[in-house]
């Protein structure tokens, strides 16, 4: 256990909660990106309380007992935005590895200490599950959208239709997407 | 620095120099009399122009925002001011809408709700902008003293109103608060000052801001300035002030001897933005007026409200539809008007 | 890299760096896959007789216009200018303060700074500031003003076909200005050269000829219905029998076509069929259906305010023609938009209908007397309150609702109180969404004004975050799983925005819940709800969750 890192990321928490979302927002326009920055109200501004709060479970995760299911409640509201914002896997995931930067050039300092060295290596790894883990979410949602598109059709319609006798048993004719 | 924002400043800056090299080579007249007269020509003109055009459209229907409960069972209580049905609830959300800016406080507590200290400073948007036209409106009837003799009694309350704080430094050399300091004049700069921060400070503000509302947000600052400056600091003549404006409005124009140069530069801010008023966003004061989301009634199916321009447009009648899929609405077992047997002898007829 | 610590100005520096700060007029357009929908197809814009059919690809360089395309869009802008005052005020009073800035579920959604309704109207002003007043001819781009190029009319198109002409944005406006009436202006302008969207204009010309936006021809509109009766049958033991374009009847229903051919909208559609029987059973009331005016959406409203006379004429005419006294309208948010304010002064007045006049309750719905239109919920409210419905509420028992106020009968009509009044007396347990995400500021399903594609599903799911937002909210404080509402749109695309963000949470029509607790005359035990689960089942496993929780 990183235990000296850990106590010493957890002294310096809100400040780097604050960069991490700061760096976090950096994936939208300037203007977008204050907006969600300034705008506290869940319901105005859901990407921002969402971003935030995922932010939040993660950080404890990274000091905590990287549960899996945890870290992926944290990830996954996060992630599940962004699947549907255009924004590529890449500029998606991007924030979780700022985390690293920004964990460095805070402890800077401390960092050159062998054994901080070595405890910072073992977060390294940590930051690196999110970063898989994130990549998973955002494959599961981007999936989950192509379902939602091919299927909509055949859920609503093609059932009703399929219920009411309209369609032939045994066809496999979906309606056209 | 942004672009949008130098333009204006410039332009202003360069109105100043305008009006105080014209002064400095004595063309009094031409500053204290001719543009006067243009500008009131043009501001009367290019207003009625605009307001006449509004209203020339036509208002084809009546699509008022309802921001409440419509009137619909008698049960059930209604929001007279966001849903109103009478002439006299259109009225009172007219009057709370103008006088209050109501749907700008909407937005103040949505914001409120929110509760971070940036959107607290943002509920000074309806505020600010309450300070700011009131204090305008206040100088404005203030300066009617210069149009009339004598001074009217409203004004000369509103002017004892106005002048309530009394601050009066009687050192030699400052003798600042005499005459007495109008709380308008300053809650107009600083309201002036604070539109033109919110443009700079807050981005989506930022963001959506041309030169064209930072034009009239630094005339005005420059016209308020030039009249403080006027009344406090570089003092004018003020009877000859006073002199040049009567001989305007009672159309025997005189140009007094030593009147500061300050006074034209005012005048002159005043004349631009006079003459600018039809042509910008500032006519938002008659179109409020007008605006047909909040000035019609929303009891639309109770009144039937005229379109005069209701064009004739193509249907597609029940006779076509019913003749297009007669045989399979029979089969179904759908009423139809023409039998089948009739309307075939029908089309057999024709033939 | 430097070796000492930053500086805390360094660092803060570092935090506040941003993307280049760029004018929105210099942003250039990029059309994301999954935010636009796909072109008209040119057969149903030939079928309505609109301008210029042809295939076309948004993604191609190329959107084939006609060679003076700029010259139409200038004349069509100043004949319209005269037409419509709301677009000339608004053209010229904006003072840009920003309160509307933040209020587009789009914007908040997708963080596209042009989805800002003030930007998505600055597109329009600008053009129009060159094109038709003095100082911007004069100043140009000082001024804000910019001339028509084909940039421009593609970003019209891509962030027009952004906009759900849900009014929230007008709410907060100091002026009124109504982002819908700019969109709805913009959009007609569109069409004038052949910018449409096919999920738009081939519902449009569906409706045309067959009576409703799927292009269902009347006998598949019966056997639709028909299935229902037995449905309803297999579940109640009792069998309805809807009637067609019966002549003389006392009322003429029509709703939107949605809820006869898709889920969960066809439970709704079986709700009125049992409500409609039972009135029929107990008091004689005499409803009839029509496959003629078998649409009661209108997605003409979308198109151009022909397009939408031309759709809406219908109601009146079938009403007519059938000699009915008053018309009854079903569950559905645009169409309602249409009825309050615009039907009457297209296709009006009305005059060979009765101010109608519920033969039940003898209440006179004063409030419709001129177009002589009632909505459902206000019906249904009535009969309630005069306890003329035998309800059992406990089979809904099982369900924690919460309500979704649709946009248009919010803002374009006021409907609050009435669906609320419904729902309480036939659910027992009842939420409300946060305050700023109902009533009057009720965020948008996100696929409104013919936004409700499957390829910009992305888009869709995106501007519906706010709206599910909030459903998430009252599902983990209160354990809801019901979002209710009255649109048929809402119907079509809520299913979909749950499925992606909460979904736990179904969703149902109004009238759906009002069926499931009504008792009909000489009913089998009720087991099931319409949708064919066990009652007892669903009670358990409600309660279970409640234990746990």
């Amino acid at each position: 256990m990183a235990e000296a890192l850990i106590s010493l990321i957890q002294k310096k928490r809100a400040t780097i909660v604050s960069k991490w979302f700061d760096s976090t927002v950096q994936a939208y326009p300037h203007d977008t990106a204050v907006f969600l920055k300034s705008q506290k109200d869940q319901f105005a501004n859901p990407v921002g309380s969402s971003t935030r709060q995922g932010i939040e479970t993660l950080m404890d995760q990274l000091v905590g007992e990287m549960a899996p299911d945890a870290i992926k409640a944290g990830l996954d509201p996060i992630m599940r935005i962004r699947a549907v914002q255009s924004l590529s896997p890449a500029r998606a995931t991007t924030f979780i590895f700022a985390l690293k930067q920004i964990l460095r050039e805070l402890f800077r300092k401390e960092l050159q200490e062998a054994d901080m060295a070595r405890q910072f290596f073992d977060l390294e790894a940590r930051i690196d599950r999110f970063a898989l883990d994130g990549f998973d979410i955002y494959m599961g949602c981007r999936e989950r959208v192509l379902d939602l598109k091919a299927n909509e059709m055949r859920n609503r319609t093609f059932r009703a239709f399929k219920r009411a006798g309209l369609v032939a048993e045994g066809t496999d004719n979906e309606p056209k997407e | 620095m942004n672009r949008k924002y130098v333009t204006a400043f410039v332009a202003v800056f360069v109105l100043f120099l305008v009006a105080w090299a014209g002064v400095s080579i004595g063309l009094q007249w031409l500053f204290g009399v001719v543009i006067p007269y243009l500008a009131v020509l043009l501001f009367a003109v290019g207003f009625v122009r605009r307001v006449m055009g509004w209203s020339r459209s036509a208002v084809p229907f009546a699509i008022p925002t309802t921001g409440g409960q419509a009137k619909s069972l008698p049960w059930i209580a209604y929001s007279r001011l966001d849903n109103p049905s009478s002439k006299w609830e259109v009225v009172g959300r007219m009057a709370f809408e103008i006088l209050t800016f109501r749907s700008l406080f909407r937005n103040t507590r949505t914001k409120m709700q929110a509760g971070s200290l940036f959107y607290q400073l943002e509920i000074f948007l309806w505020v600010g902008a309450l300070a700011f036209h009131y204090a305008f409106l206040t100088v404005l009837l203030r300066h009617t003293r210069f149009f009339t003799e004598p001074v009217l009694w409203p004004i000369q309350i509103l002017e004892n109103i106005d002048s309530f704080f009394r601050v009066e430094i009687l050192y030699p050399g400052i003798q600042f608060g005499l005459p007495a300091v109008y709380l308008s004049g300053l809650v107009l700069l600083a309201a002036v000052v604070y539109l033109a921060l919110r443009r700079v400070l807050i981005p989506s503000v930022r963001y959506i801001s041309i030169a064209s509302d930072w034009f009239p947000l630094l005339l005005i600052f420059g016209i308020a300035f030039s009249g403080v400056l006027m009344r406090y600091v570089t003092k004018v003549d003020i009877n000859a002030a006073k002199q040049l404006t009567m001989g305007l409005v009672t159309f025997r124009p005189t140009v007094p001897d030593g009147i500061g140069a300050v006074f034209y530069i005012h005048l002159f801010l005043v004349c631009v933005l006079l003459a600018y008023f039809p042509h910008s966003k500032l006519m938002h004061l008659a179109g409020v007026f007008l605006s047909p989301t909040r000035n019609l009634r929303a009891d639309t199916r109770a009144y039937r409200h005229i379109n005069p321009w209701n064009h004739p447009v193509h249907l597609h009648t029940y006779q076509e539809y019913e003749d297009e899929f007669r045989e399979k609405m029979v089969e179904a077992g759908l009423p139809v008007d023409k039998p089948l047997d009739a309307s075939a002898e029908a089309n057999a007829d024709k033939e | 890299m430097a070796e000492k610590q930053p500086t805390p100005k360094e660092m803060l520096d570092r935090i506040d760096y941003q993307p280049p700060h760029v004018d929105w007029m210099e942003t250039p357009l990029d059309i994301r896959k999954g935010m636009y929908c796909y072109a008209a197809n040119p057969k149903s814009v030939a079928t309505l007789g609109l301008p210029n059919a042809r295939p076309w690809n948004p993604l191609d360089a190329d959107w084939k216009l006609p060679e003076n395309w700029q010259q139409i869009i200038h004349e069509g802008f100043k004949e319209r200018l005269e037409r419509f005052r709301s677009v000339k005020v608004f053209m010229d009073i904006c003072v840009r303060c920003g309160a509307c800035a933040d209020k587009c579920h789009y914007f908040i959604g997708t963080g596209d700074p042009k989805n800002m309704p003030v930007l998505r109207a600055e597109l329009l002003r600008s053009v129009y500031r060159n094109d038709f007043t003095r100082l911007g001819k004069l100043l140009g781009k000082a001024n804000g003003a910019r001339p028509l190029t084909l940039d421009v009319l593609k970003e019209w198109w891509y962030y027009l076909f952004q906009c759900s002409e849900c009014r929230r944005c007008s709410l907060f406006c100091p002026y009124g200005i109504d982002t819908a009436e700019i969109t709805i202006f913009g959009r007609e302008l569109l069409n004038l050269v052949g910018l449409n969207i096919d999920w738009i204009a081939t519902p449009v010309s569906n409706c045309y000829m067959n009576g409703n936006h799927l292009g269902i021809q009347p006998h598949a509109f019966k056997d639709m219905l028909d299935f229902f009766v037995d449905d309803i049958e297999e579940k109640t033991g009792v069998k309805v029998a809807p009637k067609y374009m019966k002549k003389g009847a006392d009322i003429l229903f029509i709703t939107p076509s949605g809820d006869v051919f898709a889920d969960p909208g066809t439970y709704t559609a079986m709700g009125y069929m049992m409500l409609f029987h039972y009135l029929e059973e107990k008091y004689g009331l005499d409803v009839t259906w029509s496959t003629y005016a078998s649409e009661g959406g209108n997605f003409g409203f979308f198109t151009s305010h022909e397009t939408m006379k031309r759709l809406n004429a219908k109601m009146y005419a079938e009403a007519k023609r059938l000699g009915v006294k008053w018309i009854l309208g079903g569950e559905c948010g645009h169409m309602w938009r249409v009825i309050n304010q615009y039907m009457d002064t297209m296709n009006g007045p009305a005059d060979f209908l009765d101010v109608p006049v519920n033969p039940i309750t003898g209440t006179r719905f004063e409030s419709a007397r001129s177009t002589k239109m009632v909505h459902i919920t206000e019906f249904t409210a009535d009969l309630i309150r005069n306890g003329k419905l035998d309800l059992d509420p406990a089979r809904n028992d099982h369900l924690k609702v919460t309500y979704h106020d649709s946009c248009n009968p919010s803002r374009g009509m006021g409907l609050f109180e009435e669906p609320r009044y419904v729902i309480n007396n036939v659910c027992k347990h009842f939420y409300e969404m946060p305050a700023n995400t109902i009533r009057e500021q009720t965020f948008c399903c996100g696929s409104g004004a013919g936004l409700n594609a499957g390829e910009n599903m992305e888009l869709r799911l995106s501007g519906g975050l706010p709206r599910a937002n909030a459903v998430k909210h009252v599902h983990e404080k209160y354990g809801v799983n019901m979002l209710a509402c009255v649109c048929a749109i809402d119907r079509a695309a809520l299913p979909t925005l749950m499925d992606y963000w909460v979904p736990e949470v179904q969703v149902t029509g109004v009238h759906e819940l009002v069926a499931n607790a009504l008792n009909l005359p000489g009913q089998a035990e009720r087991t099931t709800n319409l949708r064919g689960e066990d009652l007892e089942e669903l009670k358990a496993q409600a309660e279970g969750e409640t234990d746990e929780g």
